[in-house]
């Protein structure tokens, strides 16, 4: 036992002088992932519409031909730009996002209004301008089209006919979502992130001390120390796991500490992360260290070299944090089988603590055993591989 | 003392190693000098308990390997063919991780330390990662590494390999004071000269087997060739009708 120690001891320090280590354990997840959080709000806010108000500019053709719109337009904080443009011009411009969006009052406009008939207007918008023209002529759109209504209401209203009449069904949608389950998929990305930022803390180490080992010929001595092989590879795990340990924590402090500089409120938004959802994700997540770092040791013993390790290992990373990634397309409801899958098992337990639900100590208890029985087993299988004669390469 | 008998390996179809016995005496270093691929390596990693024998047996102190292969890797220091060091750690770093996996207690190791640095003129390198070391840096440490718990037996796999002329000599008067005080040496080579120059016994491998073995002047008047590279050929192509 005393030994399995020596070499967990020797791994840990050696490891903490080698940069590639120290960036995947140390940096990799608590820097990214406060940043891809603050990204996401970013994008969910830019589509969130709060931006409607926010004044904006508008190039019009022929504005003199409809002043009593223009003027509508301004009052509704657009502001008109007139501009001189044929209608190729006019598609061209807005192409080539000279202007975000052109609004084209062709020159019959005035007489069609006055005599109540239908009066065009052309609205130039790039449609896969998404967050950019797009948005702005459906802003656009909208002020015209309400007023639309409204012209066609007080029209009907003068020629004596009930304008309720045009509208037959009245549908009105109830919102029930709850400011935390309007976070689904932050949460989802932050599970999927404090998984991944754990299996990247331990790569580096898992390829180091298995194929790393054997490319520079280190192994050979090593193995020809008075004790078991398997010894050997616990040491090595052991190490492994401590790394993984230290990233998944300092990744979920990074983003807690971030969320607090974020109101998400302000967002509609509610992301139960404090210190004490903090400690309880690391609590629920670490089971998964071990079949993590065993799974990554047992993969890099079969390779023969530090980079065929490193491709090998970035396809394991990818498996348990797959069906994370797809979690939303399967649409899967947490049920109990579901918690005996590792990964899986974690991501539920962590997006009901962020969710501000307490988990039931029955999903806890079967999600940490299964994950650490499979890990034990997966170590079991990486020690029989060092006592093959196979491993030398 | 290490001795070998009747030893025997094979990796899938290839017999690498069919009939190899051989006595190596404490105050004594024994060469074994045979061709590339003769079978001297896979024999080696045998003694040093890397590979399992198929067949045969190996004693080292009178402890069989088989038997009790952790008793046995106390009494040997290996310096294997690829002695690799973790280049993130200092010299000093790489023989302790060794000596505490020993079960070495860390005064004990201090000391041990201390003595290898003046045995093999490590002082410039002690301290210093091993990362950037030169071939004869390296071989000293590995060296140090292998005797950190002074092993009464020593095994090398073709130590002078791309070592310069320097290191070479430094490395043969390691060996005759390490004679000189009662160990055990067994070392391979293919390169005849440095055999002859260094060792009491000679054990001439070709083709898995031991073909011929005895002191330099036995191997001489086996073969009746007078001249050593000529006897050396004699008794490899003899023994398998090749010539």
């Amino acid at each position: 036992m005393r030994s399995i120690f020596l070499v967990f001891a020797k791994e840990f320090l050696e490891n903490l002088r080698d940069r590639r280590t120290i960036m995947a354990a140390l940096v990799f997840g608590p820097v990214l992932g406060p940043i891809m959080l603050a990204a996401l709000l970013q994008i969910s806010t830019s589509r969130g519409g709060d931006s409607l108000d926010e004044p904006m500019t508008l190039a019009v053709v022929g504005s003199q031909y409809a002043p009593q719109l223009m003027g509508l337009l301004e009052s509704r904080d657009i502001t008109i730009t007139p501009v001189e443009l044929d209608e190729v011009q006019a598609r061209r411009a807005v192409r080539e996002r000279e202007h975000a969006t052109v609004l084209r009052v062709p020159e019959h406009f005035a007489t069609r209004f006055a005599n109540a008939a239908p009066a065009p207007l052309q609205l130039f918008v790039d449609a896969s301008d998404r967050f950019g023209g797009f948005k702005e002529a459906e802003r656009v759109r909208g002020v015209l089209e309400r007023y639309g209504t409204e012209l066609g209401q007080t029209r009907l209203l003068v020629r004596g006919v009930d304008p309720l009449l045009l509208a037959p069904i009245v549908v009105q949608p109830v919102d029930v979502s709850t400011p935390a389950s309007r976070a689904a998929l932050m949460l989802g990305i932050l599970s999927y992130l404090v998984i991944f930022a754990m299996l990247m803390g331990g790569m580096y180490l898992a390829i180091d001390s298995t194929a790393g080992e054997r490319e520079r010929g280190s192994l050979e001595a090593l193995l020809t120390m008075p004790l078991p092989r398997s010894y050997l590879i616990y040491g090595k795990i052991l190490a492994t796991s401590a790394y993984m340990l230290i990233a998944v924590s300092l990744t979920v402090a990074a983003c807690t500490v971030t969320l607090q500089f974020i109101r998400l409120e302000e967002f509609g938004m509610s992301i139960a992360l404090g210190p004490v959802s903090a400690l309880l994700i690391v609590l629920f997540v670490s089971p998964l260290i071990l079949f993590g770092a065993s799974l990554m040791t047992v993969v890099a013993s079969f390779t023969r070299s530090f980079r065929e390790a490193q491709s090998y290992l970035g396809m394991v990373i990818s498996v348990p944090t797959l069906p994370l990634a797809f979690i939303g397309v399967l649409g899967l409801t947490p049920t109990a089988w579901l918690y005996m899958v590792p990964s899986l098992s974690q991501h539920f337990l962590l997006t009901q603590v962020l969710r501000g639900e307490t988990p039931s100590i029955l999903n806890v208890l079967i999600s940490a055993s299964v994950s650490l029985t499979i890990g034990m087993i997966l170590a079991w299988v990486a020690g029989r591989l060092y006592e093959r004669e196979a491993i030398l390469g | 003392m290490i001795r070998v008998s009747d030893l025997r390996k094979s990796f899938a179809e290839v017999e690498a190693v069919a009939a190899v016995s051989f006595t190596a005496e404490n105050g004594e270093i024994t060469g074994l000098l045979g061709p590339n691929g003769a079978g001297k390596s896979t024999t080696l990693r045998m003694i040093a308990s890397l590979l399992k024998a198929d067949d045969g047996r190996i004693l080292i102190d009178d402890v069989d390997i088989a038997k009790d292969p952790i008793e046995a890797r106390r009494r040997i220091g290996v310096l294997s063919h690829a002695s690799g060091l973790y280049p993130h750690l200092t010299a000093r770093e790489n023989i302790r991780y060794f000596a505490v996996l020993h079960g070495m207690s860390r005064p004990q190791t201090d000391r041990r330390c201390d003595e290898l640095q003046s045995l093999l003129d490590m002082h410039d390198i002690m301290d210093r990662r091993a990362k950037g070391f030169s071939q004869g840096q390296r071989l000293k440490t590995a060296l140090a590494r292998a005797l950190v718990h002074a092993p009464k037996n020593l095994i090398l796999d073709e130590p002078t390999n791309g070592l310069d002329v320097m290191a070479v000599r430094a490395l043969r008067e390691l060996l005759s004071a390490l004679r000189q005080s009662g160990h055990c040496i067994l070392f391979s080579s293919h390169v005849m000269q440095e055999v002859a120059m260094l060792c009491d016994r000679v054990v001439v491998i070709a083709h898995g087997r031991v073909v011929a073995q005895g002191t330099i002047e036995e191997l001489r008047a086996q073969s009746a060739e007078p001249n050593l590279e000529d006897a050396f050929v004699k008794l490899i192509g003899s023994a398998e009708g090749i010539n």
